[in-house]
């Protein structure tokens, strides 16, 4: 056994693991990485099952009593332990020593997996953390103390950020399935207009700025089930995509559906960011995530 | 009742029964979520009830939507007796919104909370958020649209009506509904064997 102290953790901090998948009909998302790409090569480096997903708020870590390594791996943050290095690394904390991470060039999460069993709390079978509620491993504060069982030690080494792993500013969606609600000129400008992330972005979805695009006569349908990828727009033109810890149902038209095979590249966007939406119909869409599963199963 | 099939990206598709809310639509969206429990085609992963529709999400390594429309209409479809549990659920209403509910219906605050405690309920979905079980069969005299902006930090264990429903708060949310209340009862339980209190399809009545 031994402990981490939580130095500091920013907002919106949270221990993940791959998630609860299967209880939207309970209203419950499958929560999990926001980029399950980098959080994959992270805890395959750690050989953990779990990992502290850090946001741009950022995160420092302390080792108490004892060393123990950890895998880091998403976005282009800056890791500092003893000199300044990058988010894509195996190393080790000595006792005593402390790592710190904030946002580098790019990306918006980064993951740091122990090597070793964080114990926290789970719910419905999951560590994963509901954001909005805390539940599950929860939400990492400033001054907390995490006990690691069974903590191991790995070699340094950097980790290669495959290309999968990089940032896109182009989004394959498809349309629907309430874009005929939707004036064909306001769909066609979905697929062409840039939006820009707004800084209104979490674990439940990502607020973009652009062009308004108005729903015809769609205020009053029901509520109905909704995706990770759905994009959403409300009343007065808004556009929402929502994520990992979306609300489960909604009464908004959906425009568009963005690929899941998308989706982690998207949740690395950064308020300020321009994004572009390509069209592709359900056949290519199949396609699209029959590789992308494919190449996610090998890793 | 003949459902369209709508593609949503490359892993799901929504089985809609009706633009509009009604018995009927709902019926058929529970009838076809049990036939697809006890009947799931290979790839299934998940299915998702709500009013009028029903989502399927399925690997797409093992299906797709044509195979699966095929097995849509080969399904044994069946009417489910749903003769659900029966709830009774403490409620105090004492909701900031319930002088503004009364005004806006015409009734006094007495009223609208006898009115209220009067219906027998039905859990027709749970959506939003977890434990977010939709309540059907509010007063008609009791409904409102949503508020134009919805409030922020309202608490759990609030009891909101809006539209036709009625809704127990699980977390502390924003929520554009009216407030009327509150109750006690907790619909996630913390018990990992029941952890959602209600199953669809049961019936609640609330106990001033």
């Amino acid at each position: 056994m031994t402990r981490l102290k939580v130095v500091f953790a920013g907002p919106h901090v949270t221990l993940q693991d791959r998630g609860r998948p299967g209880m939207l009909r309970f209203g419950v998302p499958a929560s999990g990485p926001m980029d399950r790409a980098a959080f994959a090569i992270a805890t395959r480096a750690a050989e953990s099952a779990s990992a502290i997903e850090v946001s741009l708020g950022g995160l420092a870590l302390q080792a108490l009593d004892g060393a123990v390594s950890l895998a880091l791996a998403g976005g282009g943050f800056i890791a500092e332990h003893g000199g300044k290095g990058g988010s894509w690394q195996v190393l080790t904390l000595q006792e005593g020593e402390t790592l710190r991470l904030r946002p580098g060039f790019w990306g918006a999460w980064t993951y740091v997996a122990v090597a070793g069993r964080v114990l926290a709390p789970d719910w419905l079978g999951a560590q994963a953390t509901h954001g909005p509620s805390g539940l599950g491993g929860g939400r990492l504060t400033t001054g907390q103390v995490l006990e690691v069982q069974a903590p191991r030690l790995l070699p340094d080494a950097i980790l290669p950020c495959p290309v999968f792993a990089r940032p896109r500013r182009v989004f394959r969606a498809v349309a629907g399935p309430q874009d005929r609600f939707f004036a064909a000129a306001d769909l066609k400008t979905f697929f062409s207009a840039r939006f820009v992330v707004s800084t209104a972005i979490d674990r439940m979805g990502l607020r973009l700025q652009g062009p308004a695009l108005v729903p015809v006569g769609a205020l009053s349908i029901p509520s109905e089930p909704l995706l990770r990828g759905s994009v959403q727009v409300n009343g007065e033109g808004g556009t929402t995509v929502l994520m990992a810890d979306h609300q489960t149902t909604g009464g908004y038209p959906k425009i568009a559906t963005i690929l899941d095979a998308d989706l982690d590249a998207l949740a690395r966007v950064r308020p300020g960011d321009g994004v572009h939406f390509q069209r592709v119909d359900a056949a290519q869409a199949l396609q699209i995530e029959r590789a992308e599963r494919i190449r996610a199963d090998r890793g | 009742m003949t459902p369209h099939l709508r593609p949503v990206a490359g892993h799901a598709l929504l089985v809609e029964y009706a633009e509009a809310i009604s018995d009927l639509a709902h019926a058929a969206v529970l009838d076809l979520d049990a036939a697809l429990r006890a009947h799931p085609f290979d790839g299934l992963v998940e299915t998702v009830p709500a009013f009028v529709n029903l989502l399927i999400t399925f690997d797409p390594l093992r299906t797709d939507p044509e195979a699966i429309a095929r097995h849509l209409s080969t399904l044994p479809i069946q009417a489910q007796s749903r003769a659900g549990q029966a709830h009774e659920v403490a409620i105090t209403y004492d909701g900031p919104d319930l002088a503004e509910v009364a005004a806006r219906t015409g009734l006094t605050p007495p009223k609208v909370a006898a009115l209220h405690a009067a219906a027998t309920y039905k859990v027709c979905l749970y959506g939003f958020a977890p434990g977010y079980a939709y309540l059907g069969g509010l007063p008609p005299a009791l409904r409102l649209d949503r508020k134009t902006a919805p409030l922020r930090d309202v608490p759990a264990g609030s009891v909101i009506i809006a539209g036709g429903q009625c809704l127990i708060t699980t977390l502390t949310m924003p929520t554009g509904w009216w407030i009327i209340g509150h109750s006690p009862v907790k619909v996630l339980t913390g018990d990992a064997r029941r952890p959602f209190l209600f199953a669809v399809g049961d019936t609640v009545r609330f106990a001033p």
